[in-house]
């Protein structure tokens, strides 16, 4: 038996060898990806996954763990099963080119037609 | 690696990347060099995966079984608004453990088998949880010293090469800068306090200061497989790198308070800048991480009490219907 100096446990009479049989696959559920907003007028953000076996109690469980110790406003969750997510291999297709510049702020420049036009017909 | 084309499976040096692609090694190892981190579904090496998964489980560990020393005193806990901390800083560190086990599950290794290594004492956890906290000046003790050696370890390891620790660790920080000062309140509030006060939270810094020199691991051998771990940002600083930055942070601080730490040898050396200490026996370390320490046996028979006890709950929820997808970071 255990004797610990916590006189709860001692009171519990735990057989110190108490071989317990295995954990077997989703023993601890599925996992459900949580998405925090910290105030409202925020975007939701990604902060990580919690195991649980219903869409109720993962939002029960990320509250505790993401919204605990932080401001919150609310809280989202979705199973990571319902994630399609492109592939890092892919990340190419991101790439963006030189010539694409007519679909930037930056590709615009007016002000030196501006300046000439003003200078010419200043007389 | 770089530019090797060809790795020598038979080379000694080579054990560690053996039988990997030498092109998507090379493409790894130079996303590693740019700062940039890896994420769960890419090319790693088999033995960055390996190694990955034991520290993080065992850190995993560690943050559970630590709880169990510390939860012990939350009903004795000295008045009302310590047992209202103790029990946030207990509910933090299993938090912690949540984050981490979820971090590793993102490499392949389910929680249930992370659980039934830990109960099976197949994997470890930190040295120190092994040893009692007899009275609340060792619940302090643990709260201020260990947390801040946790920290130095965490705060290294944040700036690693694996995306989803990195990301559980940030976390982890913010909250242990609670523990540490509610920890260093706690010592603070003894060692100032009545003569018996003082004197036990005495006792109990000398009780903790062999684990504590513990708890960073003996030296590290200079090994092809320790510059390996480094290269890769699994290992980010020597375990002596992280004591001799413990002990410049926190001896001071100690001495401060006029509490004597149990070595005679203890001191800075002005020249190297280095702090010179007896060397922790290590053969009582080993001892202990094996099994033999004074509450080995206690901490893993309560952990399966915890488990098996809450198995039906578990079953009771359990849905036939759905099934398990790794978690995407």
């Amino acid at each position: 038996m255990i004797k610990s100096l916590d006189p709860r446990l001692t009171r519990e009479n735990i057989e110190e060898n108490n071989l317990i049989a295995p954990l077997t696959p989703m023993d601890n559920w599925e996992t459900y990806e949580v998405f925090h907003q910290k105030k409202r007028g925020d975007q939701h953000m990604h902060v990580g996954i919690v195991h649980a076996p219903n869409p109720e109690m993962a939002l029960l469980f990320g509250k505790e763990q993401y919204g605990r110790r932080s401001i919150t406003a609310n809280i989202w969750v979705v199973k990571t099963a319902n994630v399609f997510a492109s592939e890092y291999d892919d990340a190419d297709m991101f790439e963006t080119t030189p010539e694409k510049q007519y679909r930037e702020a930056g590709g615009y420049k007016v002000m030196d037609k501006i300046n000439k036009y003003k200078k010419a017909n200043k007389a | 690696m770089y530019g090797n084309a060809y790795i020598d499976p038979n080379e000694k040096a080579n054990a560690m990347i053996a039988g990997e692609d030498p092109i998507k090694l090379a493409e790894f190892e130079a996303r590693i060099a740019r700062g940039e981190k890896i994420e769960p579904k890419d090319w790693m090496p088999k033995e960055y995966r390996k190694q990955l998964i034991r520290m993080i489980e065992q850190h995993g560990h560690s943050e559970i079984i630590g709880a169990l020393p510390e939860g012990t005193w939350i009903t004795r806990a000295p008045g009302f608004k310590r047992k209202m901390a103790l029990m946030a800083k207990v509910q933090d560190e299993v938090g912690h453990a949540q984050l981490l086990y979820s971090a590793a599950e993102t490499l392949g290794k389910s929680r249930e088998d992370m659980t039934n290594d830990l109960i099976t004492g197949k994997s470890k956890y930190s040295n120190v949880f092994n040893y009692p906290a007899f009275t609340w000046a060792d619940a302090c003790i643990i709260a201020w010293l260990i947390d801040a050696g946790a920290i130095i370890n965490q705060v290294a390891n944040a700036k690693g090469s694996y995306g989803p620790y990195c990301r559980a660790l940030d976390r982890i920080c913010t909250e242990e800068s609670f523990h540490l000062k509610y920890g260093h309140d706690n010592v603070v509030t003894l060692a100032t306090g009545t003569p018996i006060q003082r004197q036990m939270v005495q006792e109990a810094l000398t009780r903790w200061w062999p684990p504590i020199m513990h708890f960073f691991g003996p030296s590290d051998k200079i090994s092809q497989h320790s510059e390996i771990l480094m290269r890769w940002k699994v290992k980010m600083a020597s375990n002596d790198d992280m004591r001799q930055q413990f002990l410049n942070m926190y001896v001071p601080k100690i001495w401060d308070l006029g509490l004597v730490l149990p070595d005679p040898k203890l001191k800075l050396n002005e020249e190297t800048k280095k702090w010179e200490y007896t060397e922790p026996d290590w053969d009582e370390f080993k001892r202990v991480i094996n099994g033999g320490g004074p509450c080995n046996a206690e901490r893993l028979a309560v952990r399966r009490m915890a488990e098996e006890r809450g198995r039906w709950v578990r079953k009771a929820l359990y849905n036939a219907t759905e099934k398990y997808v790794t978690p995407l970071a």
